[in-house]
């Protein structure tokens, strides 16, 4: 049984998704649960496959279909994936219970069983394009991801459709980038598995076809995993759309991409066709200096709570990018654990912001005044996340910095060094403002807290707030527990040329 | 320079395609137009993969046992691309379907599919 | 090396009453307070008992979490932690009495706040001093800054919403130019681990060598207060006084110019610092604070702002004899280091007790309080002689070393600046013990009216204990001793 986990993971969201929608349609209250537990289950295969990963030191794979690779499609579970997947898994399940009040909230009634089935859906686009060996198989799950995330985004308030539109257009375009990478590489050699075309490639690095496919390939992921400078659809999207949806989409997708980038440029390429025989890593990490920047001053600048977290996005992409770009095993390290603890920041921060939205009525952090004592909880994990994004130890933001940091001084790269401190900083100031809002505002109370006057305050449920503080708790966990995590894990993820 | 062109037409018909296809999607202000030069940038993505499987020569990739006990590679079309693309054009069926969608929700919302009007609706 | 699990309970002790005091509530204030009270016990009783093992020469390690690649959060009992634990957990003992009385009086509000966060501070502060290597240290540093900041930012007025600010910019710049420097150690050296005499030589060019000393002693140096980068402690004076007592004299500060010393002696080293010819640019740095901040405090006429610029002098003053590297002069600094911290203390606890009684903030108000208040104003008398470098008062004893060193460095200039310092107390003090007793009391006419019993009582135990360790140095908390071992381990013992 435990061979068939890796394709598990995809079939039973994408089965499951169905038959969310068609029971759905006549029980309503039953999707729900089967969203749960199908998660859970997914949780239990991410969790095998790395524990066989881990206890073997072998990766797993699984022929579909029973054709050998390079001619069937394989899934692999490696050190790599098998790390993200299980982090994958456990954020899904926990914001699928923190969506469920959010839905009710949220969604029209009608639009349950739909919203639920899509939301299997893009579970699994998200686990498939994680455990694919296949690159053509990853476009395919890649685009059902992103499809889902339209319908999901589209369901929001006020622009969100425009918004999601505009998303469809930009990320079609990235889509279609990589399919066309895809395809040059697919001219020149052959084939579409991934350790396949790792063989095959090395003596055709010097092809110009190799680097246009290279290339491409690069742009599609970095729309994707909102690379600056072609991160612009991530602010309206995810601010736009519903809370149970951002919760889902705004931790996992953007990392995701960041894999399948870390995946093409040191497993599917050998790592020095990217650091030594085309500047890629350079300019990457150019890239990522001036992304992190960017974003830092845009998110000081909003007010909007959420659109200010979509911001934060873009600038900790921009950290994987500079560990990316430093070229050698600690950066890379870096990069790699900060995928994982990413996942467990922006979920807190989103749940978070989600829960006050729904409670304290704003997002507006300047009428945050008096929210530690309507939410104190709330506002705990708030904090905690939040020391985590500006790096403040025992958080496993901190280590992630530390290794990026590392990596950095080891590749003498002192402008990424510097930008990497400065966006702590910025990150600092850009959270102290809102505790300093939230736990200090000067009395008396403003009259309006946000609220429309004559409704009752409303506590955040158990089920918006156990998630928010397993969150919280991961969060501290990850950093304490950081050592055997790269000890383990990571140090293998790495490839060995480094 | 001819012998570039004529060789590899269907590099440029590809090229030319997903130029039109990008003008749509990025200049014009109507949002069934940027709709419709998505669409084509897409398909001319299928039809770079399928024209990249073609043989001279070559018949269509179904095996007749009798005729032929060993197989040609050379006889044969590529049959991969097509099977890719079979799926690829599903994939863009379902991104329009969501993106019609999409832009009814918004013709009924703001009455109107310019964006540049949709912006100053916004903006108010 | 052995294992021992004090060093964790004088860590994990404050964060577990912290904990406890947030769910006991404002609904049970005496249970609270007696949580604070617990806490702060155990703390001192568990770095207390460290005592006896640490002076015959053991040291004592507990391993946090390892992380791989010669890391590990580890928290490392040595002579010169210990100095610093047993002055930050039994002052805590006092100031906890004090606050109560403080805060009960004047009537304060979010007071669970209040002593949450002075308890994580003080765990903070226990990690700071127990820290074994650098990255532990950095992490508890952090954690004093962020358990502080509510601290300065209690009153919630929009004054103490801005010093606040102010400190966290300050402070966490300073946490940014600290991360670079560990990250280069640990690249350069591939360890962090503190080592008495350093162990950085021979990694590295000077050049990086003398950028990285550079990039610790600014980020210290900011939480240490030395000029340019101190303006941050005078706003903070803003915060309730057992705050300024505790954190802003003894516990923050006292923590950065504890990582600083901690950088001198056992990352660098003083043969290090010879060779790099890094002391005599530090030395004369911090000299230019020493007096700069002595001036300032000429200046000031609310006591709290007084006290801080004299803070910022002694703070300075502990800098220059560690860093003229003498075996004098950094005995000096270690005795410094604990009996300033005595002294100031029992100085803010007065000032406190001063705006208890009589809501009075300004020195020029303050003629004839004497009279009125002679238990707080002969605390603040010897707490102010002690300063100045008057016996019977410990402070004579630690600034005769400072001196003695100054001599055996060799350059007469530190000598002066010493002197010169000492004189300039004396110039803000005196006029402050003079006018208290002396002048008429026109405008505090009336009988005696003390502070409450348990605002007046820590600060006569404070200054009692001032004189004691004038005659005895070694009494209860060994700070000779421990004092002793820490040169013998940086010179190789005379």
């Amino acid at each position: 049984m435990m061979l068939h986990f890796p394709v598990l993971l995809v079939v039973v969201p994408l089965v499951m998704s169905f038959f969310i929608f068609v029971f759905g349609l006549f029980q309503r209250r039953i999707c729900f649960p089967l969203t749960l537990v199908t998660l859970a289950a997914c949780l239990l295969f991410a969790g095998g496959s790395f524990w066989t990963v881990l206890s073997t030191g072998q990766p797993v794979h699984y022929h579909l279909g029973a054709w050998a690779p390079p001619w069937g499609i394989e899934y692999v579970v490696d050190h790599l994936n098998g790390l993200v997947l299980v982090g994958l898994a456990i954020v899904a399940l926990l914001a699928a219970i923190y969506a469920k009040t959010m839905v009710e909230r949220e969604i029209p009634v009608a639009k349950h069983a739909p919203f639920y089935a899509l939301y299997m859906l893009q579970a699994t686009g998200l686990f498939g394009m994680t455990v694919t060996g296949d690159m053509f198989n990853l476009y395919v799950l890649l685009e059902i991801a992103s499809f889902s995330a339209y319908a999901l985004i589209g369901m929001g308030e006020g622009a969100a459709p425009f918004a999601a539109f505009r998303y469809m257009i930009f990320g079609t375009l990235g889509a279609c980038a990589y399919l066309l990478g895809v395809g040059y590489l697919y001219i020149i050699t052959g084939s579409l598995n991934m350790a396949d075309l790792q063989q095959i490639l090395t003596p055709l690095y010097q092809s110009q076809v190799v680097s246009v496919g290279f290339a491409f390939l690069l742009v599609g992921t970095g729309v994707k995993m909102a690379y600056f400078p072609v991160h612009t659809w991530l602010p309206d999207s995810y601010t736009l759309a519903p809370s149970s949806v951002s919760v889902l989409l705004a931790p996992l997708f953007t990392k995701v991409g960041a894999y399948v980038l870390i995946r093409i440029l040191f497993t599917v390429f050998d790592p020095s066709f990217s650091t030594t025989l085309l500047p890629a890593t350079q300019v990457l990490g150019w890239i990522a200096v001036a992304g992190i920047l960017f974003s830092s001053i845009m998110a000081l600048a909003q007010t909007d709570l959420k659109r200010m977290l979509c911001y934060l996005i873009v600038t900790e992409i921009g950290y994987i990018g500079i560990g990316v770009a430093s070229g050698n095993r600690l950066g890379l390290t870096g990069s790699i654990f900060h995928i994982l603890n990413d996942m467990f920041m922006m979920a807190g921060l989103f749940m978070t912001a989600g829960a006050i939205q729904a409670h304290f009525r704003t997002r507006k952090t300047d009428e945050f005044a008096g929210l530690h004592r309507k939410m104190p909880v709330t506002s705990a994990v708030l904090v905690i996340a939040g020391l985590s994004v500006i790096g403040v130890p025992p958080t496993c933001g901190f280590f992630s910095k530390w290794y990026l940091l590392l990596g950095t001084i080891q590749a003498e790269q002192w402008v990424f060094m510097g930008t990497l401190l400065l966006g702590s900083l910025l990150n600092a100031i850009l959270f102290f403002r809102i505790f300093e809002r939230s736990y200090f505002e000067p009395r008396p109370d403003p009259p309006h807290l946000g609220r429309e006057p004559g409704t009752r305050f409303e506590r955040a449920a158990m089920s918006e707030l156990v998630p928010m503080i397993l969150t919280a708790a991961f969060i501290i966990l990850l950093g304490l527990f950081s050592g055997y995590i790269v000890q383990y894990s990571i140090a293998y993820a790495v490839p060995k040329g480094f | 320079m001819t012998d570039l062109i004529l060789s590899n037409y269907n590099y440029w018909v590809y090229v030319v395609l997903i130029m039109i296809g990008f003008y749509g999607m990025m200049a014009k202000n109507n949002l069934m137009k940027k709709l419709i030069g998505m669409n084509i940038f897409q398909w001319s993505i299928i039809l770079f993969y399928i024209s990249i499987g073609a043989k001279k020569g070559g018949t269509i990739p179904v095996v007749d046992p009798s005729l032929h006990p060993a197989i040609r590679a050379l006889d044969y079309v590529n049959p991969l691309p097509h099977v890719l693309m079979l799926t690829a054009i599903v994939v863009g069926v379902a991104t329009t379907g969501i993106a019609l969608t999409l832009l009814i929700l918004i013709y009924r919302k703001y009455g109107t599919l310019e964006e540049d009007e949709i912006l100053e609706a916004l903006k108010k | 090396m052995t294992d021992s699990a004090l060093p964790l309970i004088a860590v994990l002790a404050p964060m577990i009453g912290a904990a406890l005091i947030l769910m006991t509530g404002t609904k049970r204030p005496n249970l609270r307070e007696f949580w604070t009270i617990l806490a702060s016990v155990v703390q001192f009783a568990a770095v207390y008992g460290m005592i006896p093992q640490v002076i015959q020469g053991q040291t004592l390690k507990f391993t946090l979490v390892p992380l791989g690649s010669g890391v590990a959060l580890e928290l490392r009992v040595d002579p010169f932690g210990m100095i610093f634990a047993l002055l930050a957990s039994f002052l805590w003992i006092m100031v906890s009495v004090y606050s109560i009385g403080y805060m009960r009086s004047l009537k304060e509000h979010a007071q669970t706040r209040f002593y949450f966060c002075f308890a994580m501070a003080l765990s903070g502060a226990a990690g700071v001093a127990l820290s074994g290597n650098l990255l532990t240290l950095y992490m508890f540093y952090e954690i004093l800054t962020v358990a502080t900041f509510p601290l300065v930012a209690h009153k919630e007025t929009p004054e103490a919403l801005k010093a606040a600010r102010k400190y966290l910019v300050y402070l966490l710049t300073g946490a940014v130019f600290v991360l670079f420097s560990i990250a280069a150690t640990y690249y350069l050296t591939g360890s962090l681990d503190f080592v008495a005499g350093g162990f950085v030589a021979g990694h590295g060019s000077a050049e990086l060598l003398r950028i990285i000393f550079a990039g610790f002693i600014i980020g210290f140096g900011t939480k240490a207060a030395i000029m340019p980068l101190h303006e941050w402690l005078p706003s903070a004076m803003v915060a309730p006084t057992p705050v300024s007592a505790l954190l802003h004299a003894v516990a923050v500060v006292k923590a950065g110019v504890f990582c600083c010393l901690r950088v001198i002696f056992y990352v660098y080293g003083p043969k290090t610092l010879n060779d790099l010819n890094l002391w005599i640019v530090l030395a004369v740095v911090v000299s230019f604070t020493v007096i700069a901040a002595n001036l300032f405090a000429l200046t000031q006429d609310n006591l709290k702002r007084r006290l801080a610029f004299s803070t910022i002098n002694n703070l300075a003053v502990i800098i220059l004899g560690a860093s003229l590297i003498t075996f004098d002069s950094v005995r000096g600094a270690l005795l410094h280091l604990p009996f300033h911290g005595f002294m100031k203390i029992t100085l803010f606890m007065c000032a406190g007790s001063i705006y208890v009684a009589t809501k009075k903030e300004l020195i020029s108000e303050m003629d004839g309080i004497g009279r009125q208040m002679p238990v707080t104003m002969a605390a603040f008398t010897v707490g102010a002689a002690g300063l100045v470098g008057i016996p019977p008062v410990c402070g004579f004893l630690s600034k005769w070393f400072l001196c003695l060193g100054a001599l055996q460095a060799g350059e007469i200039l530190f000598l002066f600046v010493f002197l010169a310092s000492a004189l300039l107390d004396a110039a803000y003090f005196f006029p402050i013990v003079f006018n208290a007793f002396f002048k008429t009391g026109r405008r505090n006419p009336g009988p005696v009216r003390e502070a409450p019993f348990l605002v007046a009582a820590p600060l006569a135990v404070t200054a009692l204990l001032s004189v004691i360790f004038f005659a005895f140095p070694d009494a209860l908390l060994r700070f000779y001793s421990l004092g002793d071992l820490v040169v013998k381990s940086l010179f190789g013992g005379r």
